[in-house]
């Protein structure tokens, strides 16, 4: 067991999982060394949200090995996962806030429950608002879920998953079905969570054009805002792109080879460059 | 074929470890009264008016039944006995699975659809935990309860017609209903609601948490929480029931 201090935050080795029999996840081996940025590209029910929960221990794969910062989590009970999830947030496709719960208590949630976090609410509040003010919704604590814009529950999302500061975390489509401004801001505050806290990042979109931004632009504390990675700017980790079809991995590497791909099916995602 | 015995064996799993979460840290007591309130006060209402029917109807049945044999006099004792051994605890519990199994499988199934649950363990907690354990342990606490309250205004209920429709006399009734009832009635009484609790709350769970198929699968979720439910009560209330007699004959 390595811990946190292993350079490999992610590893999948040759990862199988079956649904119905049916392959979700077919063979898939990657390995996302700590600060990197992965950008997972694929169509519906390609895999992309098995990697994410696989990767969490939400789901156990049927072969291979899951590694997270070392650890292999393959075979971990329920019990000890908690361990390791604590050092991975994730957001959720449609962000999965907890609907019978204030803003306040739901980015609370993780530093309330996580065992190996388990802070006080005293501790926890001043967090809570640090991490609502980070995604630009300071004065939303006592509002429900469902008061709120679907790019504001995003945000919220993204608070909750960043909140304990975790080394590793996880995007789950966090643009999907949003208009292109609010889409720009959820990307916005992806890449100033990587860029501020050093994180290591798995995207899944499927607009190429948020895979593009996150590989070429990096957030400036000054200006507040997303700059080109240009001059002396020297990023602290590499963005790669990796294409899932049908449970495979049929793509890994920069955007320029994403970009100069003769497959049908990965310059589909280039042309369409939304 | 094999789909029953998996999901049967599924269910066991949820209730052991439901069952070895009420010694488990972390405890969420806060949840249990949350559900002690909805499922308990919540049912209250509907408890007391079919308990109470039910009472007024069974004396009307009874007195005329008991007629043939000049023994209208013995209304109370089978209004009491009928009650606590078998229709308060029956339909207590089928009142509560209608309004709280289906209660509990639409809510789990909405947030097993809207990946609620996997938010919860990936932020920490066990749901069987902290969504299972406090329904199941507020059910067990409750339903007796729900159940003597249940019995009480439906013997109250029989008491309204014995003396305004029967002309009994009001002592004689509530003497009859006393003397009639033994400690092993009242067992059996007590016990059927404690074991109908885990049928209630679990099968409602499992239902909940085994959702697939959004919406869709939420209502179906709930409607089968409600069936499964109810049959069990009636398939336990026999083998509940076969034991006392057993144990009283011997």
């Amino acid at each position: 067991m390595e811990g946190n201090t292993s350079k490999t935050a992610l590893k999948f080795d040759h990862v199988k999982v079956l649904f119905n029999e049916q392959p979700a996840l077919d063979d898939v081996s990657f390995e996302v060394p700590a600060g990197d940025t992965r950008i997972l590209f694929g169509a519906a029910g390609s895999g992309k949200t098995t990697v994410l929960k696989t990767a969490l221990g939400l789901i156990k794969p049927d072969a291979g090995r899951v590694f997270v910062f070392g650890r292999d989590i393959t075979d971990l009970p329920e019990e000890q996962l908690f361990d390791v999830r604590s050092k991975v947030g994730m957001l959720f496709q449609e962000s999965a806030l907890f609907d019978s719960m204030t803003i306040e208590d739901n980015v609370a949630y993780p530093l309330l429950n996580q065992r190996s976090i388990r802070c006080s609410v005293e501790e926890a509040l001043p967090r809570v608002k640090d991490a609502l003010r980070f995604v630009d919704l300071a004065g939303t604590e006592e509002k429900f879920p469902s008061e709120l814009s679907g790019g504001m529950r995003r945000r919220v999302g993204v608070a909750r998953a960043v909140v304990t500061n975790p080394p590793l975390v996880l995007y789950d489509s966090p643009t999907a079905g949003l208009d292109p401004v609010t889409a720009h801001t959820i990307i916005k505050l992806i890449a100033k969570q990587r860029d501020v806290k050093s994180t290591t990042t798995l995207l899944v979109t499927h607009r190429y054009k948020n895979g593009d931004v996150m590989a070429n632009f990096h957030y400036d504390p000054s200006t507040d805002s997303l700059e080109p990675n240009k001059g002396g700017y020297r990023p602290t980790g590499k963005t790669q792109f990796l294409g899932f079809k049908e449970g495979k991995l049929i793509f890994e590497g920069a955007e320029a080879e994403f970009e100069a791909s003769n497959d049908p099916y990965i310059s589909k995602f280039v042309k369409h460059n939304g | 074929m094999k789909e029953p015995f998996l999901a049967l064996q599924e269910f066991f799993i949820l209730a052991g470890s439901a069952l070895r979460n009420v010694v488990r840290r972390p405890h969420y007591a806060d949840d249990i009264f949350i559900q002690m309130d909805q499922i308990g006060v919540g049912s209250l209402p509907i408890v007391i008016l079919t308990g109470s029917f039910s009472g007024a109807v069974l004396a009307l049945q009874m007195a005329r039944a008991l007629a043939d044999y000049g023994q209208v006099g013995r209304t109370g004792q089978v209004v009491a006995i009928t009650l606590v051994r078998e229709l308060g605890p029956v339909l207590t519990a089928l009142l509560v699975a209608g309004r709280n199994s289906s209660g509990i499988a639409s809510e789990l199934g909405s947030m097993k659809v809207t990946e609620q649950i996997d938010a919860m363990r990936a932020l920490g907690t066990d749901p069987t935990q902290k969504l299972v354990t406090p329904r199941m342990i507020a059910t067990a606490v409750v339903l007796p309860l729900l159940t003597i309250i249940s019995d009480f205004v439906g013997m109250v209920g029989g008491f309204v017609i014995a003396k305004t429709l029967l002309n009994l006399d009001g002592a004689q009734y509530w003497a009859s209903v006393w003397q009639s009832l033994k400690w092993n009635d009242l067992a059996q009484g007590l016990l059927k609601p404690f074991v109908f609790s885990f049928a209630i709350s679990l099968v409602g769970c499992y239902y909940g948490l085994n959702t697939t198929g959004g919406t869709q699968g939420v209502g179906r979720a709930t409607t089968q929480a409600v069936v499964v439910a109810s049959v069990l009560i009636f398939i336990l209330t026999f083998f509940i029931t076969k034991i006392f007699v057993d144990v009283v004959n011997t």
